[in-house]
Parts: structure tokens; sequence; C-alpha cells
């Protein structure tokens, strides 16, 4: 994405597609990524226009991810596979109470890919950044030949500031500890379902994409001290990642099926799918694990953010060797919240 | 959610345990067999043990479609798939089947083999409309709910002049396969049952009325019962009042769906294109006659068996899987070696850790937790 830019006529971006020479290194590729990509991410950095991004850091302790992005179909109801590339990547980022900083994006388009289309995806990955005040500051494009992949797949990595004396990590759950979610689990997912074709399934139900680094900031500001960790459910849903902290902490998690925020349609969704909700994908939620003592104070403030209004305490952390994650049901009994076995529906993210 | 939230009310359901713990008479044992896969994963999911007391006991039956289907059938379909001019339609259930030489759909697919999962019958039949040119195979599975949806889609590819389409059937009947329990005197004493909780789904198709023989001829008490977890409390609470009153009745708790006469409309349909198989090998049942269906001569074009010339090579399962016994009830998922070692949802040597429905992935997935509170208690008592 360090092309010079070139004084030529603009690319006919409502009826172009991709071609092999976009990715060649010439005159159209310097073109497509002037016109297209420089226009959507604009900020000072990209504009250096060299192989690299060259900044000063404040100080402190960085925090880096990345992440690769196939969702199909590339948009979908509540978002689209550009702005779910930047959240993503600042969600892994502020998981860790990180400031997000940068990002860059490589892209793998397929020939023949409507240009119209990856217009639409570079202004909404420039939309979120922008809106979470995060520069793409570098970037790759490469062409592949028609059948090698799927219109386009994105990659993003970002690095963050850390603040001083924060230590998140999944190791830190014990015994006592209460675990709060952000908002209602599964949307993202049941979103990606029923905008599938060979899932015929209308519903209102909008993906729950987006950034949360401001709840993460005002979480860390009111609660920092007593924060153990935060971990964004994606992939496998909560269930997963409630199973992964119980192994990294070596401790076990109690539920309660009747605090989990679930909306209605999600839960029908899921009824005639076949599928349990604690294992669909979400892509703007997060699990915080916090002291027993400070968890009514960090559910407030979480309630008063946006996207922490439906927030809830959803159980706490026992002694456990097995590490199981244990729910007691709405029913009266109780049953593990095992791994995800298999896939429930592959390319979600 | 309306007409789901009623029946998975946790306040009537302990009021029935309490009725349950009430008239059971703790002098004896009651040994119930749920025979669908459906009722083995509410009972898992909801924790419905947790409910009953100790002497009412449910032992899990072979209901599970992709349980009893014997590994030389998987074997067939991989073979079928790994033709290059067939495209094999199937649920997603069956993609992580062992087959006989460790191969699975799954792996199979990623061989390169043209493997498509679907949710019905219906994105088969459009997937032969849209590729001509492809093989359309639909690997049909399932008891009676499935069987009336295979039917109509052979039908409608007829009425369509549909070419590319075929099936390849594994319907199997569930009257049967009970007789199969409850006839064979080996059977009968290594598992004494006192009563059944009856297929929900199925029987919105057949009725209660095949049924009749098992109250009449064997003695049992059967409650037809839905999939909800307040119907399976319900149908337990009515089992084990027939068995107080010595009664040995079809009795039906699903009566919001289930009928005596079943769904006539779909009887006729599935009578239609199919027909009884002599015999029909169950995994963990053996051969078990006219427990199948096939479809009829005049569907020929349509069945995948003939079309593709498919003759089924029994094969054995792992000698250490006890699978056969789990699903004939004689043992429980904990007392087979492989269970939870070898044998796991993510690498499932036995057709019971396959589907979610088996009831070594009901009790791995939803109730392993209890085991360690079992041995733990255990070794209390020991030291």
């Amino acid at each position: 994405m360090n092309a010079p830019r070139l004084r030529t006529r603009k690319i006919d971006v409502k009826n172009g597609r991709v071609d092999l020479t976009h990715g060649s290194g010439g005159r159209a590729m310097a073109q497509l990524i002037g016109d297209i990509f420089r226009e959507a991410f604009d900020n000072d950095l990209l504009a250096q226009g060299n192989d690299q991004a060259q900044f000063d850091m404040p100080a402190g302790r960085l925090a880096m991810t990345t992440d690769g992005y196939v969702v199909s179909p590339l948009f979908f109801p509540g978002g689209d596979i550009g702005s779910l590339s930047i959240h993503g990547t600042i969600n892994d980022l502020a998981m860790a109470g990180a400031r997000p900083l940068h990002l860059s994006a490589s892209f793998i388009l397929e020939e023949g890919f409507p240009l119209a289309d990856l217009q639409r995806i570079a202004d909404s990955m420039g939309a979120a950044a922008r809106a979470a005040g995060v520069k793409i500051v570098t970037g790759d494009t490469k062409v592949v030949e028609r059948g090698k992949a799927d219109g386009v797949f994105i990659s993003t990595a970002g690095i963050g500031i850390v603040p001083e004396g924060l230590n998140l990590s999944g190791d830190n759950a014990r015994p006592g500890d209460a675990i709060l979610v952000s908002g209602s689990i599964g949307d993202h997912g049941v979103a990606i379902m029923s905008s599938r074709e060979n899932l015929q399934f209308e519903t209102e139900i909008r993906s729950d994409s987006a950034a949360l680094d401001g709840l993460v900031g005002n979480m860390v500001a009111a609660c920092g001290d007593s924060l153990r960790l935060m971990r964004d459910p994606t992939r496998g849903g909560l269930a997963a990642t409630l199973n992964e902290i119980a192994h990294q902490s070596g401790v076990g998690i109690r539920i309660e099926e009747d605090a989990l925020p679930i909306r209605k349609e999600v839960a029908a969704a899921c009824e005639l799918l076949g599928l349990d909700p604690l294992y669909v994908a979400n892509e703007g939620k997060l699990v915080a694990f916090v002291a027993a003592e400070a968890a009514e104070k960090l559910l407030s403030v979480m309630r008063a953010h946006e996207l922490g209004r439906d927030a809830a305490i959803i159980g706490h952390v026992v002694k456990d060797e097995h590490h199981f994650v244990q729910m007691a049901t709405s029913f009266g009994g109780d049953r593990i919240v095992d791994w995800l076995s298999g896939e429930q529906l592959p390319r979600i993210c | 959610m309306k007409y789901v939230d009623e029946y998975r009310d946790g306040k009537l359901a302990r009021q029935i345990a309490a009725a349950i713990r009430a008239e059971a008479k703790p002098d004896r044992i009651y040994r119930f067999m749920e025979f669908c896969g459906g009722h083995t994963h509410a009972i898992a999911r909801y924790g419905l043990e947790d409910l009953l007391p100790a002497n009412v006991r449910m032992i899990h039956g072979p209901g599970c479609p992709v349980c009893v289907l014997p590994v030389g059938r998987m074997d067939d379909a991989i073979k079928l798939a790994r033709r290059p001019e067939v495209t094999l339609c199937t649920y997603a259930d069956l993609m992580r089947v062992p087959s006989s030489d460790g191969m699975s759909l799954l792996k199979a697919k990623a061989e390169g083999a043209d493997i498509r999962m679907v949710y019905s019958t219906l994105d088969a039949l459009r997937i032969a409309r849209e590729e001509p040119g492809r093989k359309v195979v639909f690997f049909a599975i399932g008891f009676e709910t499935t069987t009336p949806p295979t039917a109509m889609a052979i039908l409608n590819a007829q009425a369509e002049g549909l070419k590319n389409f075929f099936v390849f059937c594994n319907h199997v009947l569930t009257p049967a396969a009970i007789s199969a329990l409850v006839g064979d005197p080996k059977a009968a004493a290594s598992v004494p049952l006192d009563g059944f909780v009856g297929p929900a789904h199925v029987s919105t198709v057949i009725g209660t009325k095949p049924y009749a023989e098992f109250a009449e001829d064997y003695g049992k008490a059967v409650v037809i019962a839905g999939f909800e977890p307040l119907d399976v409390m319900q149908s337990i609470l009515m089992l084990v009042r027939q068995i107080n009153e010595g009664r040995a009745e079809i009795e039906n708790e699903y009566i919001r769906a289930v009928t005596p006469e079943g769904n006539v409309k779909a009887q006729d349909i599935v009578a239609k294109v199919f027909e009884l198989r002599d015999s029909f090998e169950w995994r963990g049942l053996g051969a078990v006659p006219f427990s199948a269906l096939q479809l009829r001569e005049e569907y020929a074009a349509f069945d995948a068996e003939k079309v593709f010339d498919i003759h089924t090579v029994p094969a054995k399962d792992n000698p250490a899987c006890e699978c056969g016994a789990i699903l004939r009830g004689e043992k429980k998922p904990v007392d087979c070696k492989l269970f939870g070692t070898l044998c796991t949802p993510d690498m499932p040597m036995g057709s019971c850790m396959v589907s979610s429905e088996g009831s070594c992935a009901a009790h791995w997935t939803y109730g392993r937790f209890r085991d360690a509170q079992n041995t733990k208690q255990e070794t209390r008592k020991a030291s």
C-alpha cells in the first residue's frame, strides 16, 4: 500500500473488476491502492508512502495481535468483512486493556472481484478505524486467480499501549471471582447464518460487530485494580471462552442459565437450527473476570456504556481440579458446558 | 419463546419431581428406557437425572439413527462420494462418523470428494436441479420422522423429470427395534425393563397404535412423550404410576402432536415409495428382520444402491468399543474403556460418541462431572 501517487484517470470502480494486473506491482496496482485504499484509510502515516510506517511510540508496554477474516457472506446484517476486520483486531488488543493505536491491513483478492464491492469494504474499514480512533498505517494487496479464493480475504494486525500497572491475562482467574458478560450472546453467528443463502431464514437479528475499546477504557478506569482478565467470545462462543479460561487458570467455572442474556430472536433461531447460543460466535461482546467485591461496580460501569447496556453477572469461579465449566440449568439440573466439538458452521468471521 | 418456554419451566419440573419421589416405592427399582436419542439429549442437557430419585433409572436406548447405522453403510457412502461424477448430500451429523478404515465423510471431503452438508431434502433437490452434470445422491437416514421428506423428494424428482437425483436409503423402523429389545429373551434378561418413554416425532407420523404389542404381548408400560424436558418428566411420572397400579398400557403424553392414527397422508406417501427390507443390520442389535425400508421397484431409477451397484460388506467395530452393549442398554458409557480416553466427541471411535444424540456424546458433553463426583464419593467411602 506504498505505491507512489499517479496522475492518471481514476479506475472505473463502478463497473470494474479486480484482474491479475492489480497484484502485479505495476501501474494498475498503484492505481488500485491509491484510488481505493489510500482514500478510504486516509491518514498521515499511510501517506508517507513507504514499505513500512514509521512513528514514535508513547512509553509503556505494547500489545500486538493479528487476525485473518474469511467470513461468508462478505456483507451481512450489521456489518461486513471490512468493519469486522477492524473491530476484531481492536477487540483483541482491548482485551488486554490496551488502547489500540495502529493497524495494518493485508488483502488477498480473487480475480474478478467487483471493484465496487472492494470500495464498499475499504470505506467500511476506514469508517470503523476512524470511529475507534486508530489508523491503518500500512498494508499489502495480492491477487490470486479466479477460483483460488472467495472474493476477498483480509488480514489485519494491530498494536496498542497497555496502561501502566495493568496485567490482564487468562491465567489470572481465582476461585470466588465474578464473571460478567457485556450483552446478549450469539447475535453475530445467527446474523451470518440467516444471511447465508442455503439457510433461508428471515430474522431481525443484526451482527453485534463493534469495537469494544471504549467500553474497556471505562471498565479499566473504574475497576482496573480488581479486573483479572477479559476475553471476547468469538468463534466457539461463550462456551469456548469459559473453557479456555478454566484450563488456563486451573479453576472450575459455574454459570447460571437464567442469568445469560440471550435475545428472543436468537434463541428462537437457534432452537430451529439445532444450535446452542452458548457456542455461537460474537463480535462485539466481552467476558470479564473480576474480584467478587468489585462485581456490582463493574456491572454498573458496563451498563452505563452503550455497548454494555445488557451486561450481566453470569457466574463465578470455583475450585475444581477437573476444570469443568458447569451450568445450573433453568430447569433445575446441572450440566457441563463443554468445548465445541467439530464445527457448528464454517467461516463465521 | 412461546410454545417452548412453557415446556422448560423449572418450577413445574420440581413439582413433577416431587410427585415422582413421593409415588416411587422406595423398596423397588424402576427401569425405563427412553428409546429416542432426542430424549437422551434432553435428559442430559437439562440435567434431569439430578431431579430423579436414585431408584428411578433411565436406560438410554438405540433411538439415534446415526448411532445404529452399521459401519459397512458408512463405507458404502464414502465409496459413493469418492466417485468423480457423484455429489453426496448429507446431514451434518454423518460427517464425522468413522468408517471401517478410519475414514469419514469429513476426511473424504478434505481429499476432494464432492460432499455437501444439507439441512433438508429440498437442498439436495435444488443442487440436482442446478447442477445437471452431477449425479446428486442424498444420503437418507433416520427413523419414521425423516422418511416422508425422502419419499416426497423422490416423488418430486420423478414429477420434474430429474434424472440426476438418487437416494441412498438407510431409513429404519422404530417398532422393529423395540421388538428386538423386548422380544429377544437374552436381551430381555440382561436388561430387565419396566417400560418405555416412547418416541415423540416418530409417533407424530406413525401414531400410537404400532406400539400396542409392547403393552399387550410383552407387558411393558409405554408413554409416548415430547422432547422437551417437562414432557420427559411427566412421562416418567406416568410410567411410575402405571407400574404402581400394575398397568401395562400405551399412554400418550404428547397429545399436542400425536394421535392414535398418526399422519395418514405421510404414511401413504412412504408406502407408495418404500417397501420393507427382509432384514437390515443395526449397530448394536445385529440383523433385525423387517426393520428397514428400501425403494420400490418402480422407483429403481432413483435408488443409489441399484444405480451404483452397492453391495454392503459388513464391517467389524473396534473390539474394545462398547457401542453395541450401550445401545442395548446393557452398559453405560463409563463402562467402556475407550470412553473419554481414546473416544471423545473430537475423536470419536464409536458411533454413540458421534451424534449429539448418542448416549456417550450426551454423557460426555453434559454429564461427565457426575463421574468425578461419584469417584470422589467412592474414594471417601473406601477411606
